[in-house]
């Protein structure tokens, strides 16, 4: 199938000008003496309407306010816990928050509310590289992830497992009847209706995060599906 | 400090070649790869000849032992060590006052094009192990680290590469082995980011004249222009091998 | 390991400024132009158990080196030289941001930069420090100690270590007849034989403008300096590009030319402590 495994754009590699009409994201493209240039491996893309965009490959996640992450608890504080977010800065989530009440030690155990190990769906409230991120799970849809499995990635290859207008994510949904969510720091949390679906779901997601630089992907990962429930012999 | 050659042995030929067959300009066999260890964010190999450099890079990232970090950029830590086995004579494993100055140099080589502003309170680990040394292992080691940043999506202002020039028998030549560099006259390590035109590592051990430094840089830098050549076509081969681009 | 320096002082933004705003006139806060070093004093023989010793000022800036000669054995491949030594010492007292400690890679790198210095244009004739070949030379250990720390710690370092070495006599001994070598306590002998001078000149890149002799401050604000050794006859015998920036290939190229006209105020800088101390 190699015939049809094209880049996904055009390669740029750090120090490589990039046309001023390309839109980025800094610091993976910055000016440099009057030149834009790529500062990461990534590739120029062109989207609807032929507006071209700097997609990076590789690197590491930096959270964003707004954004919704999947955290890993990795430590207890007096009053918060300490949640790894697959980035280089730590995020803290308070446990008034968590509680959504203020918090009593006289009758709240910590302890029992989330443990070291626990998964949670949260939103960055605030960010700005000087403090730790600060999480919060107050909203539709977060808090404690309580079932299926949690795929790490990496998080430049976030929006090819989502795919354009969530084609990609919506055809696995559909082929494999799984449930996923994919967080922007690489996490992807996947509920399936069964063992077998769920490990074909894995495997399809995988396949994307080690292809995503190339095109014609959508397809070859509705094929590599089909193969997998087939040999599986699961519907 | 002049050490006595071996008999017979010809630095520089009647006809201008070197004791190995090349040319004054010429390189040794370059051979790069990214991507050799799964653990590392971002790792590479570079071979010039004989010498040969691993690099891995980890990072950015909290440090797994706390120290104070930066408020305003990342800090980087770069560890050049040589392999115990990498020398004619087994070295020692512990750091010798030589690797303790070229961790700094290699340092403040890579220094200069890291976008450390970007991730302030984290490190930026870069371990460069030389496991076999024939001569140019500081450059080697440049090389490795700027293909590991690019692998590890570190932000880089640009790829640099390094070579030392050397000075022997009175000819200037490229990419110095280790014969070379001990019954030569100088040795001139340099590295560099072409596509900005930023020399980001110039040291010389080694007696030459105003001219010949001007005329010992300038091979330096066409040959660094090379070698990130080099380092271009070994990042996009990764992507392009098996599809060709779009 | 090296690890970018954490350094508590902080540059006010303005003064940097201001600092760019003087350079682009072509003057420094000290009245210097961008080419001239600090005023440099150097005083020889100040420790008399030393075989050779010097005391440079380079503005305020201080540094201090003494000469000490062994009997030892030759290096392997090199049976018929003696063996030099440099180390550096960057004692507490010398600043408020040096602690006490084996030398870090500042102490090890600036000894290391004037020991190829020295070695590359054979400055210490080594030859002639054969007692017998292949198992007895000199070794000729030069102990930098910084004492003040106000910036340019090379060129200082390196005055200090050629005067130091132009101010050195080898010891008188005697050959026992067993083949001992028994040095002389306290008599001295031939001086040591010095084949050429060298000095060292700093120069610092602060925005666009290349200084000579940075002070301390003017280290602070500069992200990059290059150190070229110079020899008598004006040729480059080393060099050395420390801090964390970069350079143009025409800024290296205005840095060698503005470094080797300084030279020849260290030179002369050099002449004339001799001159006093053989007075």
């Amino acid at each position: 199938m190699s015939g049809e495994r094209k880049l996904a754009g055009k390669l740029v590699l750090p120090g490589e000008p990039v046309d001023d009409e390309v839109q980025a994201e800094k610091p993976f493209v910055v000016e440099e003496g009057g030149v834009k240039r790529a500062t990461v491996i990534g590739l120029v893309r062109e989207g609807e309407g032929g507006k071209k965009s700097f997609v990076r490959l590789k690197g590491v996640y930096v959270p964003k306010p707004g954004d919704i992450v999947i955290g890993l608890i990795s430590g207890v504080g007096v009053m918060n816990w300490f949640v790894d977010i697959n980035s280089p800065y730590t995020a803290v989530l308070n446990v008034q928050d968590f509680l959504g009440r203020p918090y009593n030690p006289a009758y709240d155990d910590m302890s029992l509310l989330l443990r070291i190990g626990d998964y949670v769906k949260a939103k960055v409230v605030a960010f700005e590289r000087t403090r730790n991120p600060l999480l919060t799970v107050q909203d539709k849809g977060l808090g404690r992830i309580t079932g299926g499995v949690v795929v790490e990635i990496s998080p430049t290859k976030v929006p090819r497992v989502i795919g354009r207008k969530r084609s990609m994510i919506s055809m696995i949904e559909e082929k494999t009847g799984c449930k996923l969510f994919v967080a922007v720091n690489g996490r992807v949390h996947v509920e399936c209706p069964n063992r077998d679906l769920e490990v074909v779901a894995v495997m399809a997601i995988k396949y994307i995060e080690r292809e995503a630089h190339t095109s014609g992907l959508t397809e070859r990962v509705m094929r590599l599906i089909e193969e997998e429930k087939s040999i599986r012999e699961v519907r | 400090m002049v050490v006595k050659r071996p008999e017979g042995l010809v630095l520089v030929s009647p006809e201008g070649l070197r004791h190995d067959g090349r040319r004054p300009e010429d390189l040794r066999p370059v051979k790069m790869e990214v991507g050799v260890f799964k653990n590392a964010d971002g790792s590479a190999l570079v071979e010039y000849g004989k010498t040969r450099v691993v690099a891995a890079v980890y990072g950015p990232r909290e440090p797994l032992q706390r120290f104070p970090l930066l408020p305003d950029k990342a800090t980087l830590r770069v560890r050049y060590h040589m392999a115990p086995f990498s020398t004619e004579e087994r070295k020692s494993p512990a750091p010798s006052r030589r690797e303790v100055e070229l961790s700094k140099v290699i340092r403040e080589a890579l220094e200069p094009i890291v976008l450390s502003e970007e991730y302030p309170r984290t490190v930026i680990d870069i371990f460069l192990e030389v496991l076999q040394a024939d001569g140019g292992t500081r450059t080697a080691a440049v090389t490795a680290a700027s293909l590991a940043l690019a692998d590890a999506g570190v932000p880089i202002r640009a790829l640099v590469g390094g070579v030392a020039v050397g000075k022997v028998d009175g000819v200037l030549v490229v990419d110095i082995d280790e014969t070379e560099d001990m019954y030569g006259e100088a040795d001139m390590p340099v590295a560099a980011a072409p596509d900005i035109g930023l020399i980001t590592l110039l040291q010389l051990n080694g007696v030459l004249s105003r001219e010949e430094f001007n005329r010992a840089l300038d091979m330096a830098l066409t040959a660094i222009t090379r070698i990130v050549e080099l380092e271009k076509r070994t990042l996009r081969s990764g992507y392009v091998e098996a599809g060709g681009e779009e | 390991m090296s690890i970018s320096p954490y350094k508590p002082p902080i540059t006010p933004l303005i003064v940097k400024e201001s600092y760019l705003n003087m350079l682009r006139k072509g003057v420094r806060p000290d009245n210097r132009d961008l080419k001239t070093p600090r005023l440099i004093e150097i005083k020889t023989g100040v420790v008399e158990k030393a075989e050779g010793s010097a005391l440079v000022k380079l503005g305020d800036t201080q540094v201090m080196a003494g000469v000490k000669i062994d009997v030892g054995s030759p290096f392997k491949d090199t049976p018929d030289q003696g063996v030099l030594m440099v180390h550096a010492e960057f004692v507490p007292l010398a600043s408020p941001l040096f602690e006490p400690g084996p030398p870090d890679e500042n102490a090890i790198e600036l000894a290391r930069v004037v020991d190829r210095s020295l070695r590359e244009v054979n400055a210490v004739d080594l030859q002639s420090l054969v007692i017998r070949r292949g198992e007895k030379v000199w070794t000729v250990w030069v102990d930098l100690y910084v004492l003040d720390h106000n910036g340019n710690l090379y060129d200082a370092s390196m005055l200090a270590a050629m005067a130091a070495l132009l101010d050195s006599r080898l010891p008188d001994y005697e050959e026992l007849e067993t083949g001992e070598i028994v040095v002389k306590k306290g008599v001295k002998g031939d001086p040591l034989k010095i084949n050429t001078r060298v000095v060292t000149v700093t120069v610092a890149k602060i925005g666009d403008y290349l200084v000579v002799d940075p002070s301390l401050e003017e280290e602070a604000i500069s992200d990059v300096r290059l150190v070229i050794a110079f020899d008598e006859k004006g040729r480059i015998v080393g060099m050395q590009k420390t801090g964390a920036g970069g350079l143009s290939f025409d800024e290296v190229d205005r840095a060698v030319e503005v470094a080797r006209e300084a030279s020849v105020v260290y030179f002369k800088a050099l002449e004339e402590s001799l001159g006093r101390a053989g007075g």
